[in-house]
């Protein structure tokens, strides 16, 4: 069972978001990268299937020099090849993206390609879908519970408020959501392993794409900027539970118009 | 003349209500681009509704329950048919299984998520809330079709007057490589988060499981759904498909009730688009309250209780 994980790099969730001076992207300056929330999900689930059924876990990263970071980490943990496609990811849209990583993919061993249901910061929920279409796989995602084997895929899909158990013919796209395991931590041991295994590099040349195709193409963005500041409003003592309650009710009828 | 095509779900034999928030403001860029409205669903009980908010055709297809590679080659089908330039879909869980899809498909590109819409110089300006809620990006899709998916609650449904839309068939093959099994609701149908238009969260304060129960009656009887802080969802206390932040749902209701929540930068994210925020919380400095429109300082396990007590009265009137 061969795996791919689709590692974006993102802001840490604590970052407090800057715009930039050109006003269409984030200021960096101090910004620290993690791998994004739900693609520890999806690496994690390559792992365990590696380890009860072999193969190769390759975690791939489009983006500058930084993702090679998040691709140590992720090996750290558990993957065992990785992909850096360099290229200015931040210029391109998702669907750019998604035919970097579709390219790559193609010439990297794989049962499964996994993907986090969301990057953290973009929310785009694009990707992986597109990557699905461009390579012509099944996908199922928003996923919270995996069994693969024999060229078969079963997975539990979260919709509003139920769940579709979904199978599929492998090779399939896999978008992780929160919920499908808990992710493991780097140990000392695989940190050691992890400095013996060579990144390999590539461009966007290299996987015989054009740039013009990948950078600010569909979608660009015009603009970014930070929401009007809350002021916080009228705070009230809560010490008389009822004319507190009385007090919010007047609020939720008068001034929500709710209820 | 750009035709303007949403994505239409039916529950219960009704619109869902993405696909009606997604019909209002589609015949509102219809309107503005000098277009018709038309709209796609699986089952021809959408007619009806379809055509009150303002849909003059309803493209019809035999493909059954949602299945992404079927509705993927219907809609691709009906998009072609209308020679659709703007395509909306509901921001529910098919829709926007769907929408990467069907762009892909057509090396078009989406903007998901978006809570404004404008069509301005023949194309289609999407504005959309970007690191949860922390920042605001406004793009614009060049590619054609142009495909958006919409924020729930972001655009208020509004019925146009109109009568049925005319139901044109539409085959499509249903070839797929997925086969959905079984599916399996959920704690007994409660009202997803992300479609209410008022939540009541409960966080840490609650000190245990068992006190969910406070948030579960006050939610009920306001006719809201259950939210929840991450460090309850950890804890087991409640199921993670209430997690409101940065990595649960983010939501943006009417109004937004929050007891026994600190307000961490990741909750905040999640919730901070809501119109009416209203906490309750026992630190007169939790960050929760710098966001607050209405702030209690005070006992969750006293003012819960008695504002459960008052919204029965309220609505006993
Ligand atoms: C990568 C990452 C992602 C995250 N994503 C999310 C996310 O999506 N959503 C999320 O919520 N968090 C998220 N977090 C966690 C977040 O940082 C906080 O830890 C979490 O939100 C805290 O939950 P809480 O407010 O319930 O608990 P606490 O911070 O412990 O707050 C409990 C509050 O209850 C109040 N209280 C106690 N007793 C009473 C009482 N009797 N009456 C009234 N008030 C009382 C206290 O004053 C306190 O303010 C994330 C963290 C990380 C690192
Ligand atoms: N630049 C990238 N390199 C590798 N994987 C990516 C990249 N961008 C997005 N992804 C993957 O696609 C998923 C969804 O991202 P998004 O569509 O931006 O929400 C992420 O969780 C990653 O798995």
């Amino acid at each position: 069972m061969n795996s791919v994980v689709c590692i974006a790099q993102v802001p840490d969730t604590e970052t407090r978001i800057k715009i930039g001076g050109d006003g269409r992207h984030i200021d960096e300056t101090g910004v620290k990268y993690i791998v994004s929330p739900y693609d520890e999900y999806a690496l994690e689930a390559a792992i365990r299937l590696k380890e009860k059924e072999g193969g190769d876990v390759t975690v791939l990263g489009f983006g500058p020099d930084r993702v090679q970071q998040a691709l140590r980490e992720s090996l750290a943990r558990g993957a065992t090849k990785a992909l850096h496609v360099k290229g200015e990811a931040g210029d391109a849209d998702s669907l750019g993206i998604a035919k970097v990583l579709a390219a790559a993919i193609k010439n990297l061993p794989h049962d499964l390609v996994f993907f986090g249901k969301q990057g953290v910061g973009t929310d785009n929920s694009l990707v992986g879908p597109m990557v699905a279409e461009l390579l012509g796989y099944p996908q199922i995602n928003v996923v919270t519970h995996l069994d693969a084997a024999g060229g078969k895929v079963t997975a539990h899909r979260e919709i509003e408020g139920a769940e579709e158990i979904i199978e599929a013919a492998t090779p399939a796209v896999i978008t992780a959501q929160k919920g499908l395991n808990e992710p493991r931590y780097a140990s000392l041991k695989g940190i050691m392993a992890a400095k013996k295994i060579a990144i390999d590099t590539k461009s966007i040349a290299d996987l015989g794409l054009a740039e013009s195709d990948i950078l600010n193409q569909r979608v660009t963005v015009v603009s970014l900027e930070l929401p009007p500041e809350k002021s916080g409003g009228r705070k009230i003592d809560g010490s008389d539970p009822q004319a507190a309650a009385k007090e919010i009710v007047r609020y939720i009828k008068e001034e929500a118009k709710a209820l | 003349m750009p035709t303007v095509l949403v994505f239409c779900e039916v529950q219960d034999n009704k619109l869902k209500k993405a696909s009606r928030e997604a019909l209002s403001i589609g015949r509102k860029l219809a309107e503005a681009a000098g277009g018709d409205l038309v709209a796609f669903a699986a089952d021809r009980a959408a007619a009806d509704d379809a055509g009150r908010y303002g849909a003059k055709k309803l493209y019809v297809t035999n493909a059954g329950g949602y299945n992404t590679e079927t509705y993927t080659t219907a809609m691709q089908a009906a998009m072609e048919q209308a020679s659709a330039s703007i395509v909306l879909l509901g921001g529910t869980s098919n829709g926007r299984d769907l929408a990467p899809r069907l762009a892909a498909r057509l090396n078009t590109g989406v903007a998901s998520d978006v809570d404004r819409l404008e069509w301005t110089g023949g194309k289609l300006r999407a504005r959309r809330p970007v690191y949860s809620g922390k920042a605001f990006a406004t793009v614009e899709i060049s590619g054609t079709p142009a495909i958006a998916t919409t924020r729930i609650n972001a655009f208020p449904a509004e019925e146009s007057g109109g009568g049925a839309a005319e139901v044109v068939e539409i085959s499509a093959s249903l070839d797929s490589k997925t086969t959905v099994v079984e599916t399996k609701v959920s704690e007994g149908g409660e009202l997803s988060i992300v479609e209410a238009d008022i939540i009541v969260s409960g966080g840490r304060g609650l000190k245990e499981a068992a006190n969910f129960s406070l948030i579960r009656d006050l939610a009920q009887a306001i006719g809201g759904a259950v939210g929840a802080s991450r460090a309850t969802v950890d804890a087991g206390w409640i199921d993670h498909q209430h997690q409101v932040g940065q990595t649960g749902r983010v939501v943006s209701p009417n109004v937004y009730i929050a007891a026994g929540v600190s307000g961490a930068i990741q909750h905040l994210a999640g919730m901070s688009s809501s119109k009416h925020i209203i906490a309750i919380n026992k630190d007169p400095e939790a960050p929760i309250f710098r966001i607050a429109d209405l702030g209690v300082v005070g006992d969750l396990f006293t003012i819960v209780p008695a504002l459960t007590e008052e919204v029965k009265k309220a609505k006993a009137h």
